[in-house]
């Protein structure tokens, strides 16, 4: 089992190891959503690897931080962290959209240890950390809530109404992490429904926002840790990633937002993948 | 009809030697029905420029960025605000424009219902609610994305006309219908891949069902994806001696009552079949109508009162017990209790 919290260098392995498993684990279900998921591995390998207050034997500690993928279709880089954190059997990951697995298309919360909330349908998932975060105030419990949140997603009125609201209640025990690859299922974010100024939308919600490059291990740790200190109100991170970082023929590219890869293509990702991290 | 004569209508004759043995399934041509209404919306563009269409980051998978290609000037992609796009298609409809909005089922009859009942039904506006993946039929997505309940809850909705077509070509022709029809209607598609049944002669019309295998012993009403189940199902009932009649009920809403009394008096007992679940939808709507009618031995297919999962689209219509097996099983139940 993993040895935490980590150090940088061993959280960027560690990312590696969980895009070698998305790659895999998508390839074998021949469906999926790799693009979202190689964008948020470093900000999730991050948070289960060092940051997070979690135990994997006792995955419903009522003291445990809370982690909610609002973005659900990314569940394969969520299912392989948590399997990676000893959450379960890794021999799990390779029955993901299954007929019985416990690796929904989608996660469920009911299923899966480890998964705080199911999600899929977008937009619900920074409210749901809301009431989390609203919970944790009222039962005087020092848990910090982590919501990852799509720019695509972050189209949906819910979204707003969850920003408002936790300004409104001063919740300093909850950081959304905004996942800005830039991409959607159609098409490109600015220019299928443009979500600039993002990052000054969110302040004038009366959110404390923090710039950083999504795959910067170097910085994705401090700004997490500061989020996590910072009292008075909510922190978002804008992470500014790429979508299907990792996998050259995935980068940035609009058709990997939900499709698998054939065996070849799987194997040309995990190749890079791997010769990528050595060279680190 | 006299026995030489085939009981079945507007079934493609290549289809009849795969009825048994599930072979329609794994041989027959199939195609998921959004495509076709993603091709005919297009059609139906190039003459009527009054068609818009709208969409909510999801018209890769349905097809409708193709419309966005062919009309850029009657396309709107929304992105991801489904509620957005439903209350501004009402805002068209009230201009004289004929918005065809567009997601899936869940979306549409759930995320956005709102929008749809108090700004599109309500004001009865003139807005084609184009929804996929209906039923289970995103089988590996999971219950996020499986419209399960999409014909109960539109059918509940005064002004509602609930359209789910059975194949391809009956969808071209829905969609066609749906487009000539003033006022709100709600069409409901399968994302997965479905068997081509019926040919271009199938008589469709909105409130109209049709009678598409004859027979006196049991009569099974079907609807979307499960008509192709329940003429397996009778083939199969067939060589056991059992003549089901099979009535393709492509319009929930408004019931095609006619059709349905006729074949409880002639035929005595009923399945009804649907890929939604068992309350609120077409067993529903058969059932209370035969109660205050003529209340004769019925039984419904349909989901239970659960949630489905992930998994391939067949096995989940196994898993939950809406194949043509278990139509087959209620139908030989139904004709027990007469
Ligand atoms: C309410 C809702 N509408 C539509 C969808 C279908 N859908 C799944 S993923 C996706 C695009 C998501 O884009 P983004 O939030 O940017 O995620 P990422 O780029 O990180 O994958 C859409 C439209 C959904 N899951 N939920
Ligand atoms: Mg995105």
């Amino acid at each position: 089992m993993a040895n935490v919290p980590m150090s940088v260098e061993e959280l960027k392995q560690m990312a590696a190891t969980i895009r070698c498993d998305i790659i895999e684990m998508i390839c074998t279900a021949e469906a999926g959503h790799p693009g979202g998921s190689l964008s948020a591995t470093d900000i999730v390998t991050a948070l289960y690897f060092r940051l997070m207050r979690i135990d994997p034997e006792n995955p419903r500690w009522p003291e445990r931080d809370r982690f909610i993928l609002s973005k659900g279709h990314a569940c394969p880089v969520w299912y392989a962290a948590l399997a990676e954190r000893g959450f379960f059997d890794k021999s799990h990951l390779g029955t993901l959209r299954r007929l019985g697995s416990i690796l929904q298309g989608h996660p469920d919360m009911n299923k899966v240890p480890g998964i705080d909330m199911t999600a899929g349908s977008l937009g619900q998932g920074l409210s749901a950390g809301i009431g989390m975060a609203l919970a944790g105030k009222l039962q005087k419990k020092d848990y910090h809530v982590w919501v990852v949140v799509g720019d695509g997603e972050s189209q949906e009125g819910a979204i707003w109404e969850a920003a408002m609201s936790a300004a409104k209640w001063k919740l300093d025990n909850i950081t959304a992490i905004l996942d800005r690859n830039n991409l959607q299922n159609d098409w490109h974010v600015d220019e299928l429904m443009p979500i600039e100024p993002v990052a000054d939308k969110w302040r004038a919600f009366g959110w404390h926002v923090v710039e950083i490059d999504g795959h910067d291990m170097d910085a994705i740790v401090p700004a997490l840790e500061e989020a996590r200190e910072r009292t008075g109100g909510p922190t978002l991170i804008l992470a500014r990633t790429v979508k299907g970082k990792g996998v050259s023929y995935m980068e940035n590219v609009c058709e990997w937002h939900g499709k698998a890869p054939c065996q070849e293509e799987a194997d040309q990702a995990l190749d890079e993948i791997r010769r990528c991290s050595c060279e680190q | 009809m006299s026995n030489n004569q085939s009981p079945y209508h507007y079934v493609r004759p290549e289809v009849l030697p795969l009825l048994t043995g599930g072979k329609l399934f794994s041989e027959g041509a199939k195609a998921p029905t959004r495509a076709s209404f993603a091709q005919t919306v297009i059609e139906l563009g190039a003459t009527n420029p009054d068609i818009v269409v709208l969409d909510a980051d999801v018209s890769k998978s349905i097809g409708t960025n193709q419309f966005g290609v062919k009309f850029p000037e009657r396309h709107f992609n929304f992105g991801i605000a489904e509620q957005n796009m439903f209350a501004a298609a009402a805002g068209m409809a009230t201009t004289g424009l004929v918005p065809f909005a567009c997601t899936y089922a869940v979306f549409a009859s759930l995320r956005a219902l709102d929008m749809v009942r108090n700004s599109i039904h309500y004001p009865n506006l003139n807005v084609k609610i184009a929804a996929s993946h209906s039923g289970i039929t995103p089988g590996p997505d999971g219950v996020t994305h499986q419209g399960q309940e999409d014909m109960t809850i539109m059918r509940a909705i005064a002004n509602s006309t609930v359209i789910a077509p059975a194949d391809p070509d009956t969808t071209v022709l829905a969609v066609r219908a749906a487009a000539a029809y003033e006022g709100p209607v709600y069409l409901s598609f399968t994302r997965d891949p479905v068997p081509q049944v019926f040919g271009p002669d199938y008589p469709f019309e909105i409130g109209k069902a049709v009678t598409v295998r004859d027979g006196t012993d049991v009569t099974i009403i079907a609807m979307r994806d499960l008509t192709a189940h329940a003429l397996v199902a009778a083939a199969h009932l067939a060589e056991t001696g059992i003549e089901a009649r099979v009535i393709d009920c492509p319009t929930l809403k408004p019931l095609d009552e006619e059709i349905v009394l006729r074949a409880a008096r002639e035929t005595g007992a009923i399945v009804t079949a649907e890929n939604n679940v068992y309350f609120g939808g077409l067993g529903s709507a058969v059932a209370e109508l035969l109660v205050e009618n003529n209340p004769i031995p019925m039984q419904r297919i349909g989901v239970r009162d659960t949630f489905a999962e992930s998994g391939p689209y067949l096995d989940l219509l196994d898993k939950y017990g809406l194949s043509y097996g278990h139509i087959e099983k209620a139908a030989q139940d139904v004709i027990a209790r007469k």
